[in-house]
């Protein structure tokens, strides 16, 4: 799309441009640059020289077992955030389209999660799970059960799934209950003249309608997982215990600032880069176009 | 809908309430914790019906701030976090919607380059380039400032592609009245594009505002001093002393006067945050 009026100006584009493009290049591209620069560079212990390593960086990353480790937790944290988010939004969001009274106030009810900053919700969630302290810890250890997030990598895992999944549970429900609205009332009635009842008619009729949604909230929680969580991480486990919560990102932070390794960091940040990348290439590519409408 | 069934309608109901209590059960749990004294807190027995300490707690982490953990007094750290997340909405508007008025409304060389530069910023966000950035700002001189806590945080593309998708569809026609009255760009700008993006700009400040006052990991490395520290790190660092010592009555309390703001701000402008949120991910 283009517009066909426009101003002739010679300088002025420009000068309107400027501020952005100022910001870009001094703390995007000057960084991103030095990100990839710094991942062929090994530096002293004390960050005085630094020299031309090649990919020895790369090579010494992915022969460790920790790397490994931590790629190997990040799936499994991103999938459990992802599948539980989608999942739980797709059931409120399902039963909120269903005209009943009250439901905008549900709808305000459901979405103010989204608000709350992730190490916040971090901090929340650890504090009712703490093993000493927590409200609903308590219940768990009269049970029986020895509940204790943090010596048990298990728990640890459980309880920052819990609070990213709380805190996300609301984007996602808002943008099904937009897609759940958007589907012609006339199709779902033609289903049901046809005899189908209300679990045939979603899977057959609505579930296939709301794919493009599904599709793009896929990528966009991947994404949320991967980098937003950050601060639940951090706030909750700080990667602990023995690096069983230890995501790609976080390893990133860790490895740079506490590890002093920032050639190491550099090359993680990159391998980080390239899957954003291609996470989002896979967006703009197939969420138009591949799934149904 | 196509068949009504009061029983259904009962379960959606049922889901939905036990949605609402499980979403606000963790904020209420802290808001409880907030309002009791230190022992009962530690004790693990909180009760689940508010105590009467909670105007006192409150004033102590507002004004006094707990001496052993920080020492800046919640207030502070209140103001840091509006000033930040207020600059990141404002610069974020003012870059953006000047950007998308040169990319839209008129022909250069290089246009597309320009698109482009930006249109990239998308992919990557701070977290991936967190070290370097570090750096420059460093050498920017701008740790411990305002600047240093908000520039970086606006070098991306959502707003500009936002104004650009709003500006398309914009009439031609309004230009052309523009022009024939003698206006030039930057008065038609002023006068006619502005007003209409009003809805716009208030959504993108509404979404900018929250991003900005929920940010962690930024404000994490660039602020060493306690006095610039916004209050989403403020209670990161009142619980990394041992249990024992940690006052998680005071630390709840400031985590309810973190969550309150960007709170209010989704309830109380509900529809500009729906629109915010589903335009900026287009």
């Amino acid at each position: 799309m283009e517009k066909s009026v426009v101003f002739n100006g010679k300088l002025l584009p420009y000068v309107l441009l400027a501020p952005q493009l100022a910001i870009t290049l001094i703390f995007f591209y000057w960084p991103a640059s030095q990100a990839i620069w710094q991942s062929f560079l090994r530096e002293d212990a004390f960050g005085l020289n630094s020299e031309f390593v090649g990919l020895e960086n790369y090579q010494a990353l992915f022969a460790q077992p920790e790397y490994y480790t931590a790629i190997g937790t990040t799936v499994v944290f991103s999938s459990l955030v992802t599948v539980l988010s989608l999942g739980v939004a797709l059931l409120f969001a399902t039963q909120a389209d269903k005209n009943l009274k009250g439901a905008s106030a549900y709808k305000t009810l459901m979405i103010w999660p989204y608000a709350v900053a992730p190490a916040i919700a971090g901090v929340l969630w650890f504090f009712i799970f703490h093993p000493t302290l927590g409200t609903l810890a308590r219940p768990l250890r009269v049970m029986g059960f020895d509940w204790n997030p943090m010596l048990n990598g298990t728990h640890a895992m459980v309880l920052v799934v819990m609070a990213a999944v709380w805190k996300q549970v609301a984007y996602n429900f808002l943008f099904f209950l937009a897609g759940l609205q958007a589907i012609p009332k006339s199709v779902i009635e033609a289903g049901a003249i046809d005899g189908a009842g209300p679990l045939r008619r979603f899977w057959t009729i609505i579930f296939p309608l709301l794919s493009p949604t599904t599709f793009f909230l896929l990528v966009v929680n991947i994404v949320y997982v991967f980098f937003e969580t950050f601060g639940i991480i951090d706030a909750v486990t700080s990667g602990g215990p023995a690096g069983t919560t230890t995501t790609m990102v976080y390893k990133v932070f860790a490895d740079g600032r506490l590890g002093g390794d920032l050639g190491g960091s550099a090359a993680q940040s990159v391998v980080l880069m390239v899957i954003v990348i291609a996470l989002t290439a896979i967006q703009f590519r197939y969420v138009e176009r591949k799934v149904q409408y | 809908m196509v068949e009504h069934r009061p029983l259904r309608d009962l379960v959606a109901y049922l889901v939905l309430s036990l949605g609402v209590v499980i979403f606000a059960f963790p904020v209420y749990v802290a808001f409880v914790a907030s309002t009791y004294d230190a022992a009962t807190v530690v004790s693990g027995n909180l009760p689940l019906v508010p105590g009467g300490r909670m105007l006192e707690n409150y004033y102590r982490a507002v004004f006094v701030g707990g001496s052993r953990f920080m020492n800046q007094p919640v207030g502070v750290l209140l103001v840091n976090s509006f000033i930040t997340a207020i600059g990141i909405a404002v610069g974020k508007i003012i870059i953006s919607i000047l950007s998308a008025f040169a990319i839209v409304y008129f022909r250069f060389p290089f246009r597309k380059t320009a698109f482009w530069i930006i249109f990239i910023t998308l992919m990557l966000p701070v977290e991936v380039r967190i070290y370097p950035t570090y750096k420059v700002v460093a050498d920017l001189r701008m740790l411990d400032t305002y600047a240093g806590l908000i520039l970086p945080l606006i070098a991306s593309a959502t707003g500009t592609l936002l104004f650009r998708q709003f500006f398309m569809t914009v009439p031609d026609e309004l230009l052309e009245a523009s022009r024939i009255d003698g206006a030039g760009p930057l008065r038609f700008f002023w006068d006619t594009l502005l007003p209409l993006s009003m809805t716009t700009v208030a959504a993108l400040f509404v979404i900018q505002f929250i991003y900005g006052w929920n940010q962690y990991l930024w404000p994490l490395l660039i602020t060493t001093k306690d006095s610039m520290q916004t209050i989403v790190i403020g209670i990161k660092k009142m619980l990394t002393t041992t249990d024992e010592l940690a006052e998680w009555q005071l630390a709840m309390a400031t985590a309810v006067l973190a969550m309150l703001p960007p709170v209010a701000v989704v309830i109380f402008m509900q529809r500009l945050f729906v629109k915010g949120l589903v335009e900026t991910e287009k």
